[in-house]
This record gives structure tokens, sequence and C-alpha cells, in this order.
């Protein structure tokens, strides 16, 4: 158990940005790393012994992200998370560079979720491709065309908003 | 130069980081003959930076305290309410059981034979063992090579354990369950939602070959068939809808396979 919390313990503020960048809802994203811990606890005898904690831990929490996104998006335009996620607190401090912050994880938002996953677990979380991909149980080729058209995707949206922002500006 | 093109999977490793410091060299080389690539791996790597500077201050937050894993573990064995409806009905057996319960007995009274009595000693065996966090399993599935010789020993017949792997449930193990009629085989199942399924195998030679049957109680579904010399019953607590089709499956495998066969 004490090797159990060893390797659990501190992966958790990682388990939680990256629950809270993919659902944009604070308490959604805890309740959600709260679900996988528990998971984790009860099946921890499980995991392959070969396999590392890191990578086991964030595919529970992705795979139990992936089916809330799921469900959210069968119930159709989901403006609550929208909202939440400019309210909540951390992701969107209210300076210029927030404002900026605000405007990427938005855009951010606005990738297909098999991007965005990629995104955030190569980019932010620094999971190797090799690791990415056995949290996504896809394979390295998969994770590096998602990675690369998540990137251009993100970046020609960035480009966009900065364009709009200075037409308003010199308007 | 290793003379290798540079590929679209080499411009995100230099920004991950991940290339070694030779393809790395060789990479930047190419990018200085190329600008419009060069001004796209720079505008992916602001973009990476980006991301982390936004989400760092979420990681440095403290953990608030429903995710102490300490607290956690402490929380992982409460006893599990009961459902109201099997507490009122424990609570209404007691007060009857005194006075007048007798007459009570053969609602009471276990099925004790053929593939009812199967099926409830698996929906038992599932009520008992798939709550179970700490020792689901007598023997897990990494040893499935000894579960396999262990069961068949004890059994006295060959044992295959069904692969339900395409439906998305995983072996987890299995154990003995002893019965009236002797021991039985059960395996545990589980999927990536920890949703659990046990399926109850012995050998039951006067049965005849009998289709499927479900059944339903408290909240758990079973399908029971008989088929070769032995009786099966898969037990989950999932709608029958998705539980019928996994016992199909599990009865397709065991086809041909019949537990009658001596070791």
């Amino acid at each position: 158990m004490t090797d159990m919390a060893r390797l659990i313990e501190p992966l958790i503020p990682s388990l939680r940005r990256y629950a809270r960048a993919l659902l944009r809802d604070r308490s959604a994203a805890d309740d959600l790393v709260q679900d996988g811990l528990e998971r984790a606890v009860s099946r921890w005898h499980q995991r392959r012994q070969d396999g590392d904690a890191r990578s086991w831990l964030f595919a529970i929490v992705h795979n139990l992200a992936a089916n809330r996104l799921r469900q959210a998006a069968r119930r159709g335009p989901h403006l609550p998370l929208e909202a939440a996620g400019e309210a909540a607190p951390g992701l969107a401090p209210a300076q210029e560079a927030g404002l900026r912050h605000r405007d990427l994880l938005r855009a951010l938002a606005g990738l297909p979720e098999e991007q965005r996953s990629v995104l955030l677990l190569v980019s932010v979380e620094d999971l190797s491709y090799a690791e990415a991909a056995r949290v996504l149980g896809v394979p390295i080729g998969t994770v590096m065309s998602r990675l690369a058209r998540g990137r251009e995707r993100l970046r020609l949206a960035m480009d966009g908003a900065a364009g709009a922002a200075h037409l308003r500006r010199i308007k | 130069m290793s003379g290798r093109p540079i590929t679209e999977d080499d411009l995100h490793g230099l920004v991950d980081l991940a290339l070694d410091a030779a393809r790395q060299a060789e990479v930047e080389a190419w990018l200085a003959a190329h600008p419009a690539e060069a001004a796209r791996v720079e505008a992916y790597r602001r973009q990476r930076a980006a991301l982390r500077e936004a989400l760092a201050p979420v990681a440095s937050e403290p953990v608030p305290p429903e995710l102490n894993l300490a607290r956690l573990l402490e929380r992982r064995w409460p006893a599990r309410p009961l459902p109201w409806r099997a507490a009122a009905a424990a609570v209404l057996l007691l007060g009857l059981g005194g006075a007048g319960g007798w007459w009570l007995r053969d609602a009471a009274r276990p099925e004790t034979r053929g593939l009812a009595a199967l099926a409830q000693q698996a929906a038992d065996s599932y009520a008992v063992y798939a709550p179970d966090r700490q020792r689901p399993v007598e023997l897990r599935a990494a040893s499935q090579a000894e579960l396999v010789s262990w069961m068949s020993d004890r059994l006295g017949r060959r044992i295959t354990v069904p692969d339900l792997s395409a439906a998305g449930y995983r072996l987890m193990g299995g154990r003995l369950v002893p019965t009236p009629q002797g021991p039985a085989a059960l395996f545990m199942y589980d999927d990536d939602r920890g949703s659990r399924l046990v399926l109850l195998a012995r050998t039951m030679p006067a049965q005849d070959d009998t289709p499927m049957s479900g059944r339903s109680r408290g909240g758990m579904e079973s399908f029971t068939w008989a088929a070769g010399g032995a009786g099966y019953s898969l037990v989950g607590a999932i709608a029958p809808t998705a539980l019928h089709p996994l016992a199909d499956e599990v009865r397709r495998q065991m086809a041909g396979r019949s537990l009658r066969e001596p070791v």
C-alpha cells in the first residue's frame, strides 16, 4: 500500500490538470479524478507489473473523461462547460496573459477530443509518444498524426483569433 | 548526416525535445534552409510553451481533501449499504422468523436441483465475490495455466476459460466454489468501467442439453444453460440485452469443449 501511495500521490496534480483541461470544469474534473483514483486503488493489483504507473493512471482518467465528454456531446450543445471554463479559478486569471490563455484554451476546446488529448498528454504532461500511445490505446503513428493535426489546427485557430482581434482594434 | 529525409514526425520531435542530438542537428540544418517550415515549428514551440503556462496553475493548486489518497484508502472498505429493499426484506424475515416463519420455508428454501440451483449458486457467488475489492478471485488471470490445471484437477474434467476480451471484458481470475453438487469453477471478468461478470460452471452429468434461460434477482441478471454434461451460468449487474450476447459467446466458445471430457 505504501508502494501504491508513493507511486500514485505525486501524479495527482498532473491528473487534475489533465482532467480540467479536457472537461473545463473544476468540480467535474476533480470528481472524475477522484473516481479514477478509487479505481486505481481498487485495481492496483490488477495492473500489469511491467507497465508504468503513470501511463496506467492517465489511461484510467482519460477513459473516464472521454466517456463523460461523449455523454455530454450526446446531450447536445454544452453551454455549462463553456461557462464553467471561464469561471474556473486557476484557468483564467484576469490579466492580459490570462486573456491570452483563455483564448488559447477556448481554441483548444474547439479541437476534436482525440487531438486535444494527444496535445495535452505530449505538450503539457510530458508523456513520451509511446506513453501517450499506451494511454490512448492507439499505435504511435496515430499519436503522431493526431498531434500534427491538432497543433496545426490550434495554430490556425489562434492566428484567426489574433487576426480578428487586430481587426477589432483598427475598426 | 544520415541522409534520411526529414519528416513531419521529426518536426514534432524537435518541438517536444524527443530527438537524439544527431537527428536534432539534421532537422535544424534542414529548417535553416526552409524558412516557412521553420516559422511553423517556431509557432508550435510557442504554442507548447503557452499551453504549459496556461495550465501550470492547476497543477500547483493545493490538492483538495476529497483527492487525498490516505482518505481514499481509509474509505475503501466500508460496509456497502444494503439496498433498502434487501434491508427491508431482511428485517421482515427476521421479524417473521421467530413466530410464523415456518410457512415461508418454501419461499426461502434454496433451489436444490437442476439449472435453477446452478443459477442460484451463480447469483450467490456474484453477490459475495463481485463487490470484493480486495480479493475477488483466488487465483489471478496472470497465472492462467495454473488456474486451468487447478480447476481441471478439482473438477476432474478439462476446463477451458472463455475469452470475452473482444467484448471488452478481461479475465480477472477465478476460484473454486463449493456447492451441494460438488466443486464449481468460478471465473470473473471486468471491463474498463469496472463492471464485473461471474461465470459459474460445474459438471451436471444427468442434465440434458438445455437452452439458455434468463433470470433476474436483486439487480443481478443471469443466463443459464447446460451443454455436454455441464451447466453454465453467467451473472452480471448489466442489462439482460447486454448480457445475453456475452452468454451466447461463452456458449459458442464452450461448444465442443465438453466438460465431460476427462483430463
